[in-house]
């Protein structure tokens, strides 16, 4: 039973890789195959260095996530404060909202967006309304459930106590806020925000249906790209990026391992990146 | 309490950008997409689209069932390792989804390809080509493969939560390891099962790219045709019928898995 998981484990585990593998072993190839190996060469990250287009398209997607992470870190985490105040019904109506995008299939979200901003660019006789803000929004709207179910549960076990005693030695309920109940719900707001940002930058589907010709981000081009035979600098890109990925996911582990260690009480930190689908989440 | 109204930009926010896109998709559906008057003619299309529907339900149930498979062992060797090491292997299951999909799925394609490798591989061996993409058995690989993570991870979220103590009584008390999983882990996963083939069905029935790449021209998922009505084909009203008829779709397949959960119980994923 035991080794029969352990087989199964491993052979998953190269299962999940080997792709990565390739596109690696791609990015240093002579030749512009995928498969035929022709001899082994840097000159792929030179072109991709040299190359204007690539690299801006990188810019491009880092902006709309860290500003679509942004925006949806603090219009969550004030949703989350006010959801955790609302009557039973209310908050029910709330998380039924947040539970939409969730719950739909990508390519839903995606169109039902396009519509709109169709309908909307209708309405204001603007023939051109697809761009750098029907993509933000987007972004923002798929990334708001993510930060306000990681809040959520910091806010849930935070003693209420705590900000009636800030508030007995003289806080204003802002400050209680900046002071108290921010510093507890602090890990659940980061991690919300660093999995909106990554939602973000890997986003394909719903971006590709809401993107405008004057702001294209780099997995809709990709696409654009794969109709034809593509050159291995972008593989030498998507190299580079799973090595920035590794180091700050590694970077990560060691803090939460840290943290773990110096507070062998709290529970291990949760894992971050995390889809939720049903409709009926109750209070715990 | 005022606090409450702190959730007012953000309940503002998803009913402009959710709600109404939805009513706009239900509009478009029923509207005609030169005269804009009312019809029935998209709703009366989708008959045409039932083998598509069904293939794509399908794929994506054979797609949920083999990632359970295959899951659901790593799952549960991850939750027997040492917090440090869970920690790590997790970091390892979810690695591959920040690379793009594309390219992995590009990948694929030019491992099993012809002239791919492992045909290549197989041939210096003296057997092959197979033929091993473009057909629907290279779709569920292409989709197990990008999904895969969405079944391990509320697998080892229920698996790792389960009590010890549940298992050492049940040995305790006569089980041999096949009971103890049958009796005890098995039961107690149910949430992670559910929750996990929702997660990979959801994407796998809804998915567009991996399909045209890995599939052969037989393997159309509804989620191409939704796309060429967009891209190419230009009739976002007979679109917005196939994404409405998808998302009603999808919405009672995850009621009816939610069932299986219970009725006040959340599902084990956070």
């Amino acid at each position: 039973m035991r080794a029969l998981s352990k087989t199964v484990t491993i052979l998953v585990f190269v299962f999940l890789y080997i792709p990565m593998l390739v596109l690696i072993v791609a990015s240093f190839n002579t030749g512009t195959d995928m498969v035929v190996i022709k001899g082994y060469t840097l000159a792929n990250y030179n072109a991709l260095f040299q190359d204007g287009v690539l690299l801006p398209l990188l810019l491009n997607s880092i902006i709309i996530s860290v500003i679509a992470a942004l925006v949806s870190t603090v219009l969550g985490t004030a949703a989350t404060l006010g959801i955790h105040r609302m009557g039973k019904r209310m908050r029910r109506f709330a998380m039924f909202l947040t539970n939409i995008p969730l719950t739909n299939p990508e390519i839903v979200t995606g169109v039902s967006l396009a519509l709109l901003f169709a309908f909307a660019g209708q309405l204001m006789k603007i023939k051109t309304i697809l761009g750098f803000g029907t993509l933000l929004i987007a972004h923002i709207t798929f990334n708001l459930p993510y930060v306000i179910l990681s809040v959520q549960p910091k806010l849930t076990q935070m003693d209420p106590n705590l900000t009636a005693a800030a508030m007995d030695l003289g806080c204003t309920p802002v400050q209680a806020f900046f002071k108290v109940v921010l510093h507890e719900i602090l890990p659940g707001v980061i991690s919300g925000a660093l999995m909106a940002f990554t939602m973000s930058l890997d986003d394909f589907v719903i971006s590709y249906f809401v993107y405008g010709p004057g702001f294209v981000t780099l997995p809709v081009e990709i696409y654009n790209y794969t109709k034809k035979p593509l050159h291995p600098k972008i593989y030498a890109l998507f190299t580079l990026l799973f090595l920035a990925i590794l180091l700050v996911m590694l970077l990560m582990n060691i803090l939460q391992a840290r943290d773990t260690a110096r507070h062998p009480g709290s529970p291990a930190a949760a894992p971050k990146k995390r889809r939720k689908l049903d409709t009926r989440r109750t209070e715990s | 309490m005022k606090r409450q109204f702190l959730s007012g930009p953000y309940l503002v926010w998803m009913l402009v950008f959710t709600i109404i896109p939805l009513a706009i998709v239900v509009y478009y559906a029923f509207t005609d997409s030169i005269t804009g008057a009312f019809t029935l003619e998209n709703m009366g299309a989708m008959g045409t689209y039932f083998p598509i529907f069904l293939r794509s339900i399908w794929l994506a149930v054979v797609s949920a069932l083999i990632c359970l498979v295959l899951g659901y062992p790593v799952a549960w060797c991850i939750a027997q390792e040492k917090p440090s090491a869970q920690r790590f292997l997790y970091m390892l299951v979810m690695l591959p989804m920040c690379i793009s999909f594309l390219l992995r799925t590009l990948a694929w394609v030019s491992l099993l390809e012809d002239t791919g490798i492992i045909n290549r591989l197989l041939g210096a061996i003296g057997i092959g080509p197979l033929p091993l993409v473009r057909n629907d058995g290279a779709v569920i690989l292409g989709m197990v493969y990008n999904y895969l993570p969405y079944m391990i991870m509320p697998l080892y979220t229920v698996i790792m939560k389960i009590d010890h103590r549940l298992v050492e009584a049940a040995q305790d008390l006569g089980c041999d390891s096949g009971q103890v999983f049958l009796r005890v882990t098995l039961p107690l996963s149910v949430p992670g099962i559910v929750s996990g083939i929702t997660m990979v069905f959801v994407p796998a029935v809804s998915t567009f790219y991996i399909s045209q790449k890995l599939g052969g021209t037989t393997s159309t998922m509804i989620g191409d045709v939704i796309e060429s009505q967009f891209k190419t084909a230009y009739n976002p009203n007979l679109g917005a019928a196939l994404s409405l008829v998808l998302m009603v779709l999808v919405l009672a397949c995850v009621a009816v898995m939610n069932r299986f959960t219970g009725e006040d119980e959340s599902v084990a994923t956070i």
